[in-house]
């Protein structure tokens, strides 16, 4: 589904901060990904969700070539992919339920179409007493989940979650980690960024460690 | 979403409390907030200050043309007093001279009275025209399209009355010509100025406002949104904003413009309406002036939602550039 080869990303006249990364990210795979804090996790999950071009090297999305894709089609081929920001960028002004939904919206989706799906999601999430509470209001571990739900909604087929347990106590990080495992088996591909170790120990899955600019991987 | 939240929240059925109420859905732009209410602010005293030049310019010009028309309407046949002419029936004799040319319509000539009130100014009241040798008047309308030949006239008036001159006004009219000119010129000038002024102010308040809104359009780009769907919710934001403050200063412009000349024509004949009417003519806009008004309008609507599109544009623009250009790092989060 995703193909890098020889990728190499570097700010600037900077250092590389990717360096010949080669890999593919399967379709209905499941991987983690983690290394030291700035080994680079977030500008490779940038590259995979076409928000960064590479400096050198091909990607390949969705059996397309990224440098040759026009800047009008990208929307289209992002509505493919749902990311979980490490800040989780809800939009303060709408709801917790409106956040949620803004995927289906933007697409012209109607409400009544939607509306069940977005309130049962957020119901697994354990979010189902705050749909319409405000993100201001809500406490770190909340937002997060409320970012991850907003991944969700619309049944991506590649999902890239930063951190996505960062800021849950154990039994919600359990639980947001069988909900990806749900996804997956749907047939969703699976990319999470992590440090924590005790989640990765969850679920055999695989792993790439990214250090110094390097990309190791363990299936 | 997937089947796995479906089925657990099939299994919680039992345990299932009322559902809870969504609220209508907020529009994706945040109806108001400070920096909405200042363009909005702005957009008004812009559009008041537009509407009232442009109301001035024309009144300016309406007086200057109404000037100049009054004036070459008419001519002036001035009598010197002689011992040996008889004045009332030389008055008489050069209106009917002056009526049988072609081009003439009506003549009227300056009784006693008038011309006592015509000096009172100068002379106090009371004056007994007799003792003092003050020259008469008629006045003879001329049809402006097709004047009488004024040459043939003045030779004809000086051979039957040498005591008769003929005054054109040509000199007044050719001054009155220039000055209606210079003024309407002038008041363009100004018109272009607050135009450019108002031009530039909102396109630069709504930029302001927008920027605190850059973030909605980052998310909404990343959550996969076309660039047209991001910037017709803005536009529908802006043109509302606009609409509201261009209608409220066009309002008040309309306003002042009713109140003076409905004071204006309930003071008529006061010293001070005469003195304002004399200085800035009358205050009455006519159909243009409503008119332009709701131009502007227009205008200042038209001008706020166009810059709230390209300026969304250009900032999905900017946000794909730092896509192909990663060693523009602003905007970025961390690595």
């Amino acid at each position: 589904m995703i193909h890098f080869e020889n990728v190499g990303l570097r700010y600037g006249m900077g250092p590389e901060i990717l360096r010949d990364l080669t890999f593919d990210i399967p379709r209905r795979s499941f991987q983690f990904l983690t290394g030291p804090s700035g080994a680079g996790k977030t500008t490779l999950l940038r590259l995979l969700f076409l928000s960064l071009q590479p400096t050198r090297g091909i990607i390949r999305s969705f059996d397309r070539e990224v440098s040759t894709i026009p800047r009008d089609e990208l929307p289209m081929l992002r509505r493919r992919i749902g990311i979980v920001f490490q800040d989780f960028r809800l939009l303060d002004h709408l709801t917790t339920y409106e956040n949620v939904a803004l995927p289906l919206r933007v697409r012209g989706k109607d409400e009544s179409s939607y509306k069940a799906d977005v309130l049962e999601l957020l119901k697994w999430v354990g979010l189902g007493e705050r749909i319409n509470v405000l993100p201001p209001v809500l406490s770190g571990g909340e937002k997060q989940r409320a970012a991850i739900a907003r991944a969700l909604i619309d049944r991506p087929e590649l999902l890239l979650a930063d951190e996505p347990t960062g800021n849950v106590d154990p039994p919600m990080a359990q639980r947001l980690l069988s909900l990806f495992l749900e996804l997956n088996r749907l047939g969703t591909a699976v990319v999470i960024a992590t440090h924590d170790l005790s989640l990765m120990d969850q679920v055999e899955a695989r792993r790439m460690i990214l250090s110094q600019g390097r990309l190791d991987i363990y299936d | 979403m997937t089947d796995a939240p479906r089925e657990s929240a099939q299994e919680g059925q039992a345990a299932r409390r009322p559902e809870m109420k969504v609220r209508p859905t907020a529009p994706i732009v945040p109806p108001s907030n400070v920096s909405g209410n200042a363009l909005m602010a702005v957009i008004a005293i812009m559009a008041f200050l537009a509407c009232l030049t442009f109301g001035a310019v024309n009144m300016v010009r309406a007086t200057a043309a109404s000037w100049q028309s009054q004036i070459s309407r008419e001519i002036t046949i001035q009598i010197k007093p002689d011992d040996n002419l008889d004045m009332e029936q030389a008055l008489k004799d050069v209106r009917d001279l002056a009526l049988t040319f072609s081009g003439t319509r009506d003549g009227t000539i300056v009784d006693r009275d008038a011309t006592a009130r015509l000096l009172e100014p100068w002379l106090g009241e009371g004056l007994n025209l007799d003792e003092l040798p003050v020259p008469r008047l008629v006045i003879i309308t001329i049809d402006e399209q097709s004047p009488p030949d004024f040459t043939a006239m003045r030779a004809a008036l000086s051979a039957k009355i040498p005591q008769a001159f003929l005054d054109d006004h040509r000199t007044w009219v050719d001054r009155l010509v220039a000055m209606a000119r210079t003024t309407a010129f002038i008041g363009t000038g100004v018109l272009v100025l607050v135009f450019s002024a108002m031009v530039l102010t909102v396109v630069f308040a709504t930029r302001g406002a927008l920027s605190g809104n850059r973030h909605i359009v980052e998310v909404l780009h990343f959550v996969g949104a076309e660039a047209g769907f991001v910037a017709s919710e803005f536009q529908k934001h802006f043109l509302k904003i606009s609409l509201k403050g261009s209608v409220a200063g066009g309002a008040l412009a309309a306003l002042f413009f009713a109140i003076a000349g409905f004071w204006q024509g309930r003071s008529i004949a006061t010293p001070q309406s005469d003195q304002a009417t004399a200085l800035f003519g009358s205050f009455s806009m006519g159909l243009t002036g409503y008119l332009g008004i709701a131009a502007t309008i227009v205008v200042i609507a038209l001008l706020t939602t166009l810059t709230a599109r390209f300026t969304v544009m250009r900032t999905i623009h900017e946000i794909d550039q730092i896509r192909s250009d990663p060693s523009r790092t602003d905007q970025l989060p961390d690595q």
